[in-house]
């Protein structure tokens, strides 16, 4: 399981190199937020990132969105294509449509038959024409995802997209996004909170420590997820609270 | 919203419920034929369940529906009821006064008659509203243009910000006797004038309205990479309506009011020039009929533009119970 190097032959679709990133606050002091960080992804996995509350996670799925650019370092895409992000809140636009605000994302106008497929497969069929306002936050999360696979990206981001639902609901978009994920592969790259998460969906760990953060171990998961016993996912929970102290410890 | 609403939610949109495990129902297809053969037996369950967190779509959108019917008729019950008050009460008063200073509502609609008989009524109504609806376009382009640009830079936001105050301050009085005498005493002094008043209060409102906009938003256009005309009209603008609503209401009140003093100091037509032409034959009758007749215009505009505008614009907003 926890096997320390893959030699798989992917090639490598995200390059992050940042040696530092620093928010400076209104009183003039300085919070050094991201250390010496260094990962790279490659094509078609799927890596999710735990770490301590406010250790920067957030901000550097901002760095590689191009969101942030206040740090120095290197951060490569190597492969050309859209980028897509899933955020924390939805970010729906509330005066569009379902449909209209993942028709939106795309670039031009995509075959119907493409998007017939994606609604369906989130169970969105039948919401294309209501505004975000009338949905509840799993579903306005499930057109969030919608948008973001609509655009077929290189690289999807995700910040704690099922973070504030409750537990039955967020297993539900879980299963729903790793089979959309299978149906439309991508390299995803998910920031979470819940480690349980990141064993079920990942099939690698980076481990965030506290400010500034860099990263302070990774997990290989190996074994095919239908495959992995509860045994293996005692094995990288016990792993991860030794790393981040957060991360609560397995009964 | 969302939580607890499953009950009524199967209740309103059956159909919905329905579809709701046929797309279930398919995404299980969809995952049992092809696809990568390693790992796929994770969340199988879960995703074949219905999902029931679904739809929530709004009784009180129907609701509103069924009720604005009786409740729209007694509104305007209301205000005609109100409005007929009003007019006994001014009936009462002239004729106790008696004085040709203050005419009946009747001596007012015979003069109404008249005028609009003459053709004169409609002649000048239209031109007043012609110069109106320039000078609040003019005004509206410039002020919201400039507003935007003040509420989104700080820095060119300082510089600016003292003619602001400046302009706000001038009297609308002086800014049209000033165009008459620079410019000379023709339309576009005229429109330019009452444009130039109206715009520092359209630049106040949408710098309110460039400054509230939200980050979430454009850095959602940023990561999926909207174009300049996609990100104003899909992100920007839908975000400024509510400013835009407010400068416009209050636009065109002042515009009308204003555009009738240019008529009055500078222009050969218009309601503004009738009422000095009727002012100075002390004839209040005529007077009232025209500003009657205008307002009535502008109450044409209110309920026949700006309402169904506004309720399109906001189609979106959930409705409140």
């Amino acid at each position: 399981m926890n096997a320390t190097s893959d030699a798989s032959a992917s090639p490598i679709v995200l390059d992050v190199d940042v040696a530092e990133r620093t928010f400076a606050a209104a009183d003039g002091s300085a919070l050094h937020a991201v250390g010496a960080l260094r990962f790279a992804l490659q094509a078609d996995s799927f890596t999710c990132i735990v770490g301590p509350s406010g250790c920067g996670k957030t901000t550097t799925l901002r760095m590689i969105l191009g969101l942030d650019e206040g740090y120095t370092g290197t951060i490569e895409l190597a492969r050309r294509g859209p980028l897509a992000a899933v955020f924390q809140e939805p970010r729906l636009l509330p005066w569009r449509t379902v449909e209209q605000n993942v028709r939106l994302a795309l670039p031009d106008a995509r075959s119907e038959a493409s998007l017939d497929e994606l609604f369906d497969a989130l169970g969105l069929a039948e919401l294309r024409g209501f505004y975000p306002a009338e949905l509840s936050l799993g579903l306005a999360r499930r057109v969030a995802l919608a948008r973001a696979f609509a655009l077929e990206p290189a690289l999807l981001l995700l910040d704690e997209p099922f973070v504030s639902l409750d537990e039955p609901t967020a297993e539900r978009l879980r299963a729903l996004l790793l089979a959309l994920w299978r149906a439309r592969p991508t390299t995803a790259l998910m920031v979470t909170h819940n480690a349980r998460e990141a064993t079920l969906l990942a099939d690698r760990i980076l481990v965030f420590g506290e400010r500034p953060t860099s990263v302070l171990d990774t997990i290989e998961l190996t074994t095919p997820r239908e495959a992995r016993t509860e045994a293996d996912v005692r094995a990288v929970l016990e792993r991860l609270h030794a790393r981040v102290p957060s991360v609560p410890k397995v009964p | 919203m969302a939580a607890g609403s499953d009950d009524a939610s199967s209740d309103d949109h059956p159909s919905a419920a329905g579809s709701r495990s046929a797309a279930a129902g398919a995404l299980v297809a969809d995952q049992s034929g092809g696809g990568r053969g390693d790992d796929r037996a994770i969340g199988g369950g879960p995703i074949a369940a219905p999902p029931p967190e679904a739809v929530s779509p709004r009784a009180a959108g129907r609701s509103r529906a069924a009720r604005s019917g009786p409740s729209a008729l007694r509104r305007a019950l209301a205000s005609l009821l109100s409005i007929l008050v009003l007019f006994a009460l001014w009936t009462i008063v002239a004729l106790w006064i008696d004085d040709n200073a203050l005419p009946t509502p009747a001596a007012v609609g015979s003069s109404l008659v008249t005028e609009w008989r003459s053709g004169e009524l409609l002649f000048h109504l239209s031109t007043t509203l012609a110069r109106v609806i320039a000078a609040f376009t003019v005004a509206m382009a410039i002020g919201s243009a400039i507003g935007i640009r003040l509420g989104t830079s700080e820095a060119i936001n300082r510089v600016v910000d003292p003619w602001l105050i400046l302009l706000l301050n001038i009297p609308a009085l002086v800014i049209i006797v000033l165009a008459y005498i620079w410019f000379g005493l023709n339309e576009a002094a005229a429109i330019g004038a009452v444009a130039l008043n109206k715009i520092p209060n359209v630049v106040v409102t949408m710098r309110e309205g460039a400054r509230a906009l939200d980050p979430e938003y454009a850095e959602m256009a940023r990561v999926y990479r909207f174009g300049r005309w996609k990100r104003l009209r899909h992100v920007v603008l839908p975000q400024l309506q509510p400013f835009f609503a407010a400068a416009t209401r209050s636009g065109l009140s002042l515009i009308w009011k204003i555009v009738l003093v240019v008529e009055l100091l500078g222009r050969s037509n218009g309601v503004g020039f009738q009422i000095h032409l009727y002012f100075q034959l002390f004839d209040v009758a005529t007077i009232l009929a025209y500003t009657l007749a205008f307002v009535a215009v502008m109450l044409l505009v209110e309920y026949a533009v700006l309402q169904p505008l506004e309720r399109h614009a906001n189609r979106w907003r959930p409705t409140r119970a």
